[in-house]
């Protein structure tokens, strides 16, 4: 990395400053179209969440100035917003410690063999090409009444009679974890493949044990790859709502902001409300993210 | 003595003094096969509703396909029968090939643009690509059926195609960029020496290196677009794709054939992976082979 930042600008430098017409050229339409569909939108959603209901036109909104919104959709959601970020918080934990073994083993161990680590890796990112929905879907079944999950679970009386598993926060949880386990893997091997085990061979040389060079060598040289596999997976399960949807894994005890978003705009039309709610989950998101990036350490990580 | 060779001796030198003080060797018995195990584990767990959702595309279904009630191939056979599938498999096909081509250009240009020029607001440009990446999926799904509200804009394909290309624009951006800053600046450079023009040496050197990047790029922005649930059921109106289809239909089941035409782009896909990756295989030992000849 830090050979990188002296590439960097010294390559750069070498291009003559008289060029940037070219550069003009090649940025333009692209930086237009985020600003068209990015920057845009979010000033209309800031606008939005700002209107006040319409006295003449019932289900129209007027532009106006209204912070009311703000306040009421925190007082009235706050359970959702809180729960939001700790299902996020629980399956980043759980994808991580789920994923860097996995990625330590393809990334490390299986070097020698190229061949199964092609393959391994494809497996990692297989669930990528198949439905997302389906794939959700597929676990609802396999974890509903009649699997055999439950049967087992109930026969080892670990669930109680009575007990269901979808419908749950542990099935939400679980299927934020299992949708975003790629998006954790993927950042993890890519930083594992590239450490270079004489670390790994000079610490054990200076006598620390396995679990030392670990903590000591390992994590902090893969550290890149655990900050942005958390944040590929954190960001995602916090406005995710597929997961915690009836019809998918969830139920009325695990509703998550994303949930509370959609039916406030598309079933119910509350527009403020539900833009208020996007601004509100994206400016605690920006937070967490800014700063998390700092206390890691890692600026680049684009 | 070269350095490499220095190092070998070091690392022999080095394993034959710890080794020698450390009985418990044994221990690691046990603990070369726990990873392996656990990997193999993780890997099956990862499968199970991929194995699930290809083995119900063979269910015989009546109407919803929940439970098993025999193999058979009618569904493979007669994918289009189910109203509305085949539509919305359609829907998503168009919507995922046209998001894919301009994200794809425009994502291209500014990489080009971010790595090898200097201009001003360079900060400011790398921070506007990376948001929309930061930025959760129902956020940006509610800017922008916010947005196509306020300027009275009919939803639809359009509407569709326009979010799409905007969510895999970052993501061409970040995988071509990787891919400039790997290339090796000498080619260029024996491509001007040899006095070809700044057009010459864009398309016939640098163009050609990029160009796995490029389809790297796209063929992620191609899955992220056909796969996407969120953004597009905010700005789709009336108009089903493949994702939204399944999400509207699981209320009342979700028939066999859109298992079917899932497990088929699913084998679809992994047959492209597989294959690109044994091309690129063969052709870096190609490569080591033609070098250790010269």
């Amino acid at each position: 990395m830090a050979i990188a930042a002296l590439a960097g600008p010294t390559v750069t430098q070498e291009a003559p400053r008289k060029k940037s017409r070219i550069a003009l050229v090649l940025l333009l339409p692209g930086i237009f179209y985020l600003v068209l569909f990015f920057i845009v939108p979010f000033i209309s959603l800031v606008i939005t969440s700002l209107q006040v209901p319409s006295e003449t036109n019932f289900g129209q909104f007027d532009t106006a100035f209204n912070w009311q919104t703000y306040v009421d959709v925190v007082g009235q959601y706050s359970t959702q917003i809180l729960r939001s970020f700790f299902f996020a918080l629980l399956a980043t934990v759980f994808a991580l410690l789920f994923s860097y073994p996995l990625a330590y083993f393809i990334g490390v161990k299986a070097r020698r063999w190229p061949l199964l680590q092609g393959l391994m890796l494809v497996l990692v990112i297989a669930p990528f090409f198949i439905s997302f929905l389906l794939r959700t879907l597929a676990w609802k079944q396999i974890l509903s009444d009649e699997g055999f999950v439950v049967s087992a679970l109930k026969a080892l009386s670990v669930l109680g009679p009575q007990d269901h598993i979808t419908g749950t926060p542990v099935a939400v949880v679980f299927g934020l974890t299992y949708n975003f386990i790629p998006f954790m893997c993927l950042p993890l091997y890519t930083t594992l493949e590239r450490l270079d085990v004489r670390y790994l061979e000079a610490s054990n040389d200076l006598y620390a044990g396995p679990f030392a060079t670990f903590r000591k060598v390992t994590i902090p040289l893969s550290l890149p790859g655990i900050v942005s596999g958390t944040l590929l997976t954190f960001i995602p399960a916090a406005g995710d709502y597929v997961n915690a949807s009836s019809e998918f894994l969830g139920g009325s005890s695990s509703t998550m902001m994303g949930n509370v978003i959609q039916s406030n705009f598309l079933v119910q039309l509350n527009y403020p409300a539900a833009a208020a709610l996007s601004i509100i989950l994206m400016a605690i998101i920006l937070v967490i993210v800014s700063a998390y990036v700092r206390r890691s350490g890692t600026d680049d990580l684009l | 003595m070269s350095a490499q060779e220095a190092l070998a001796l070091g690392r022999t030198v080095a394993t034959e003094n710890t080794l020698a003080p450390k009985p418990p060797r044994a221990r690691f018995g046990l603990g070369r096969w726990l990873l392996p195990t656990y990997s193999v584990l993780a890997l099956v767990f990862l499968l199970i509703p991929i194995v699930y959702t290809i083995a119900f595309s063979f269910n015989q279904s009546v109407k919803s396909n929940i439970s098993w009630r025999g193999f058979t191939f009618n569904n493979w056979l007669n994918v289009c029968d189910q109203p509305g599938v085949c539509t919305a498999f359609g829907n998503s096909m168009l919507i995922g090939v046209v998001a894919t081509v301009v994200a794809t250009v425009l994502g291209t240009m500014i990489a080009i643009a971010l790595v090898r020029y200097r201009f001003r607001l360079r900060g400011a440009i790398s921070l506007l690509i990376f948001l929309p990446m930061a930025t959760p999926e129902v956020v940006m799904g509610a800017g922008l059926a916010a947005q196509f509200l306020s300027a009275g804009v009919p939803k639809g394909i359009g509407t569709i195609i326009a979010a799409h290309t905007l969510f895999c624009l970052s993501f061409v951006v970040v995988t071509v960029k990787a891919r400039i800053a790997s290339l090796d600046p000498a080619l260029e450079e024996a491509g001007r020496d040899l006095y070809g023009s700044p057009a010459q040496v864009f398309w016939r050197i640098t163009f050609p290196l990029l160009l796995p990047g490029i389809l790297a790029a796209a063929l992620l922005s191609f899955s992220l677009s056909f796969d996407d649930f969120i953004i597009t059921y905010f700005n789709s109106g009336s108009v089903q794709t493949f994702p939204t289809y399944i999400y509207t239909a699981a209320t009342r089941g979700i028939p066999a054939q859109a298992n079917v035409i899932a497990s088929a782009v699913f084998l679809l896909a992994i047959a492209i992976v597989v294959t690109t990756q044994i091309a690129s295989e063969s052709r870096r030992k190609r490569l080591a082979r033609a070098t250790e000849a010269v």
